[in-house]
């Protein structure tokens, strides 16, 4: 173990001197404490060290031991429904040795060490692995099953397959040579895993949100980003995704965000019930949460910590979705230990690689083949919430994460001081997979999917053209056909695009359901128009009932309405048909 | 355990190198420990409070609270305490005045500790946070009914030179209450307000009876900038040992953030560090989250701290740094309106960029009504409808709308002259829903969409709305 002792103390950055034989990222403690930091710098023989916790009382002279290893974060049955801070720290130990603050210079074992799982093995003696191949399994939750894969690096013939129950620390297979493969395994939280090759994404990540869904779907092993100012929803519509996505398994890392939504996060989920498998949503979701009070450089870590528990699962072939709340707080994190580092600014303060260092971290999300001879496919989806100040989407981690990111989703203030929510401007965001992923659609939802959303989407535009006309003369100087237009778009604002988050029917809406919907809009605006051709009197036709049903579709269970959605597109054309009829 | 760590030199040093802002450069210091607190005698024997904020060998750099006024480099003399902040904390500070390091200054009786708290505190694990979702009745119909607030919540209010916040949160406080009626322990902590606007409060406490259950914490315009930075923390730092310790329910008022923002750009730019927006430092979201952040619930404890800190906006600016960054930490916020104001209309809360994020935990059946949501949205959709209108108006004169616009229009009026305007008033829920379904009762019934039908076709009667409509014509 290398020691040195502490020569400058400047907010959460130390310079230690005589550390010779350090490496840069090499997790050190530092003072007689024991603060967690790690290498971020070296200067001869100074290491200067980013350090994880308050250094308040650090003092010159004390002395600071470099482990010679980065940042491990460990991989193993267990993880899920776990609550890490930003170093995989367990916040439940801590606070149950601790007490309710969070301490300084502690550390806990990421994984428990006193529960047994049954190991089934899946090789035999004599069979020969490598990189990535599964070994064995082991029945994580009800609905994961969690693969002990050969660790990247290694490989070899088998020599000894254990059965029964085992412990994350215990050996389960030996090679022949000495490689050992027990029920966990670690990797530095700062390199990517390795995967064989990178695919396409073809495959959409159901969201369950409407206009996420309809206007701009993302694919499975796609990344997309939220931004808006504050209140405008980010959280909200984080939280969402992560509730209703249609994801094996749910990453959510609170990156220096609010220490009450981790706790609503933690008290809603373990009694929410996934949809799709019946158990509750806790059990396939790992939160980091690196609230904005506690220390700045392990939220700068916390994006590492999660893309890594994110790629470990992919491995195994599960899709993953990643909520990274907010990506912003992770590169102000940067901006201030830069700072700290007396580097010379970039824009508005930001480090100059503030572009790279992002760009490294979504390209470890995507969709790929595994390691492994099985080839078996996985993904990471992610989604990164940027919290621009004062809503201003020039600034340079908005800027940086567009030129990154496949789909840009903009939160609207605008519409969220309206209370509609969720707050997604569909005159701003835009994705690139629609294409990608519309054979899908067209499909398993429905031929006319994609023209119907097309058409919608015009409408929408056109909306906004006319409303600006509608600001110089009025609304009654518009001709009847825009008044129809506006009337349907109106419909399309309020009875499809909203979607209330914490409805019980409402929350999460199937593909079918939102076409269906969609089409009983686009279907009444055919009928309207068709009914002004007749000469029906607009008024006659925009005050009819069956608007009123429209506006409580919504209500209508995901399960029902197949069935009463469709006939609901039957009444709307025979009801305004019949008008005129007379 | 580590946190309450004491050191053992209290080393004098009259090696001072340079003065320069608020900042002392001492050399051939050793054993200093960082963020240390210090005193600091000058040649004519006054002494002021320091603390160091970066060590480097043996050179300290010491932030000095309070003026650098004749302080000189050959005979300023310089003595470690050996601990960083604390803060002597006591049930019995209810009731007393202190200056903004935390030592009283109403002549009273010294006051014993019970305990010595480091005032930066420690970060409440999320894990052990308590859910906050218990419903707090303030008497004004636009928080209780469109932004509640609840106990553990951080909502700050934004003001703007010669706006209303101090009263606001005067009201507030003397009408706050939790369902069963407990009182709250309030700790008001004053950074760099007037003279006139501290007795303000003092006064409006004392009307209401409210003064032997406030810890004052006063750090006025004049005094030094520099402790302002410290006001907060100890004020928070005694708010978390009542909660916690004593179980009460604690309200927080920290007023006003914007000084605070001030005086931490002012030590950052004397520190020659690189400016972020407009000056501030770039770790401006980080210092104001561990002021922010100490609001909560803990799981098992009965107690609770909810702040609501008072903010001017410069220049009535959303999105200036210190109005952002806070909206950004905290949960929701309620902002006020100049225009409003004009009209004459208290309080002036201009509701539609207001926001509660906790407001669904609190809210529904069990806690308040199963129609509070509902109605709150509705009432939004509407008033929102009517303020854009107005604008039109504005261009194209009222008669070119249609009948429905010009019910959303006599709403938007109605709503701001009945339900935002309440004076002095003490609502309670009760009253704050009915009002809001009377208001809704102006509109169609179709055009209801917000709330379910089961509570429209309970709630809604035109007749009740009949005042409004009156009125207006």
């Amino acid at each position: 173990m290398i020691e040195g002792t502490i020569a400058k103390v400047s907010g959460p950055v130390v310079n230690a001197e005589g550390m010779a034989g350090a490496k840069m990222y090499d997790i050190t403690r530092v003072g007689d404490l024991g603060l967690i930091g790690e290498v971020v710098r070296l200067d001869g023989e100074t290491a200067i060290v980013q350090v994880y916790e308050d250094t308040s009382g650090l003092q010159v002279g004390e002395r600071v031991e470099c482990t010679e290893e980065p940042l491990l974060i460990e991989l193993g049955p267990g993880l899920l429904s776990s609550i890490y801070d930003g170093i995989q720290r367990r916040l439940v130990d801590i606070a149950d040795e601790y007490g309710d603050f969070v301490v300084r210079g502690v550390t806990t074992q990421p994984l428990r060490r006193d529960r047994l799982w049954k190991f089934e093995a899946m090789v035999e003696r004599g069979d020969e692995v490598g990189p990535g191949d599964v070994v064995g399994e082991v029945q994580e939750t009800v609905h994961i099953t969690h693969r002990i894969m050969v660790p990247p690096g290694m490989s070899g013939r088998v020599s000894e397959v254990k059965e029964g129950e085992f412990n994350v620390d215990q050996v389960v297979v030996r090679l022949e040579g000495g490689g050992e493969i027990k029920l966990h395994q670690t990797w530095p939280a700062r390199v990517p895993r390795p995967v064989k090759e990178k695919l396409n994404p073809t495959v959409p990540f159901i969201t369950g949100t409407r206009i996420l869904d309809t206007f701009f779907p993302i694919a499975q092993g796609g990344y997309s980003i939220i931004p808006g100012g504050f209140g405008t929803g980010k959280t909200v519509t984080e939280t969402t995704l992560a509730k209703w996505a249609d994801a094996d398994i749910v990453i959510y890392i609170g990156c220096g965000e609010r220490g009450n939504e981790i706790t609503e996060v933690l008290a809603e989920f373990p009694s929410l019930i996934d949809p799709k498998t019946g158990v509750p949503l806790m059990q396939r979701t790992i939160l980091v949460a690196n609230t904005s009070n506690m220390p700045v450089a392990a939220r700068e870590a916390s994006i590492y910590t999660g893309i890594t528990l994110a790629e470990y699962y992919r491995d195994m072939g599960y899709n993953v979705a990643l909520m990274a709340d907010s990506t912003s707080r992770w590169g102000e994190a940067l901006r201030e230990v830069s700072g700290r580092l007396e580097e010379m600014p970039g824009e508005e303060g930001y480090p100059a690689y503030l572009a790279t260092r992002l760009a490294d971290f979504y390209e470890r999300c995507g969709r790929a083949t595994c390691l492994g001879s099985d080839e078996r496919p996985g993904s990471i989806t992610a989604i990164g919430a940027v919290s621009p100040p004062g809503g201003d989407f020039s600034e340079p981690m908005t800027q940086n994460s567009l030129r990154i990111t496949g789909a840009f989703w903009a939160l609207d203030t605008s519409l969220a001081y309206r209370r509609h929510f969720p707050a997604i401007s569909w005159i701003k965001s835009y994705t690139l997979y629609l294409d990608q992923i519309e054979q899908w659609y067209l499909k398993n939802v429905s031929e006319d999917w994609r023209a119907l959303r097309d058409k919608a989407m015009g409408l929408l535009q056109k909306e906004v053209e006319l409303q600006e006309i509608v600001q110089l003369v009025g609304p009654d100087a518009l001709p009847d056909f825009a008044k129809a237009v506006l009337e349907t778009t109106r419909m399309l604002r309020e009875d499809y695009l909203q979607q209330f988050a914490f409805s019980d029917t409402d929350a999460f809406c199937s593909l079918r359901k939102g076409y269906l919907m969609l089409k009983v809009i686009l279907t009444y605006y055919d009928c309207l128009e068709e009914a002004l051709v007749q000469g029906v009197a607009l008024r006659q036709a925009t005050e009819h009932p069956i608007k009123n049903e429209i506006a409580r579709m919504k209500e209508i269970s995901s399960e029902e309405a197949e069935e009463r959605i469709s006939d609901l597109v039957e009444r709307v054309q025979s009801e305004l048909r019949s008008l005129s009829e007379w | 355990m580590s946190i309450g760590k004491t050191f053992l030199a209290t080393t004098e040093y009259r090696t001072v190198g340079e003065v320069a802002g608020p900042l002392l450069f001492v050399s051939k210091v050793k054993g200093a420990a960082y963020n240390e607190m210090v005193e600091i005698r000058s040649s004519d024997g006054s002494v002021r409070y320091g603390q160091v904020i970066e060590l480097h060998g043996e050179m300290a750099v010491v932030q000095v609270f309070g003026p650098t006024a004749g302080l000189d480099v050959d005979k300023t003399n310089v003595r470690f305490r050996g601990e960083v902040a604390k803060m002597d904390c006591s049930a019995n500070l209810l009731g007393r005045i202190l200056n903004g390091m935390g030592q009283p200054i109403d002549g009273g009786p010294e006051v014993f500790p019970e305990e010595e708290r480091e005032i930066n505190g420690s970060p409440i694990n999320p894990w052990s946070r308590e859910e906050p979702r218990d419903f707090i009745q303030t008497g004004v119909s636009a928080i209780d009914g469109l932004n509640t607030l609840v106990r553990g919540q951080k909502l700050p209010i934004f003001s703007g030179a010669g706006l209303p916040g101090n009263e606001l949160a005067a009201q507030i406080v003397k009408n706050a209450k939790i369902v069963g009626g407990e009182e709250f322990a309030i700790i008001f902590a004053a950074m760099g307000i007037t003279r006139r606007e501290a007795s303000f409060f003092q006064d409006s406490f004392a009307r209401s009876g409210a003064l032997e259950r406030v810890v004052f914490f006063l750090n006025l315009a004049d005094d030094p900038t520099v402790e302002r930075l410290q006001t907060p923390r100890c004020a928070l730092t005694v708010a978390e040992f009542l909660a916690f310790q004593h179980d009460m329910q604690v309200l927080v008022i920290l007023t006003d953030m914007t000084n605070y923002c001030e005086a931490l750009r002012e030590i950052s730019t004397a520190r020659e560090e690189v400016p972020g927006r407009r000056g501030y430092p770039g770790y401006m979201y980080t210092d104001l989250a561990s002021i922010y952040e100490r609001a909560g619930r803990i799981k098992g404890k009965p107690g609770s701290v909810t702040q609501v800190p008072i903010l001017a906006m410069p220049d009535d600016d959303i999105t200036h740094p210190i109005p952002d960054l806070t909206g950004y930490i905290t949960e929701g916020q309620i902002v006020l309106s100049r225009q409003l104001h004009r009209r004459g209309i208290f309080p002036c809360i201009d509701v539609l960029p207001c926001l509660s994020r906790l407001m669904n935990l609190g809210i529904g059946e069990g806690r308040t009504r199963g129609d509070h949501r509902g109605v709150a949205d509705q009432l939004y959709a509407y008033y929102a409808e009517g303020v854009d209108l107005r604008r039109l108006v504005a261009i194209v004169g009222e008669e070119a709308l249609t009948e429905n616009d010009r019910m959303a229009l006599k709403f938007a009026d109605a709503f701001e002259q009945n339900y935002l305007d309440q004076k002095d008033e003490n609502r309670d829920l009760e009253q704050t829903l009915q009002l809001g379904w009377n208001l809704i009762s102006m509109m169609p019934k179709d055009s209801i969409k917000r709330i379910k039908m089961e509570y429209v076709d309970k709630n809604y009667n035109p007749d009740k709305a009949q005042e409004f409509t009156a009125s207006e014509s």
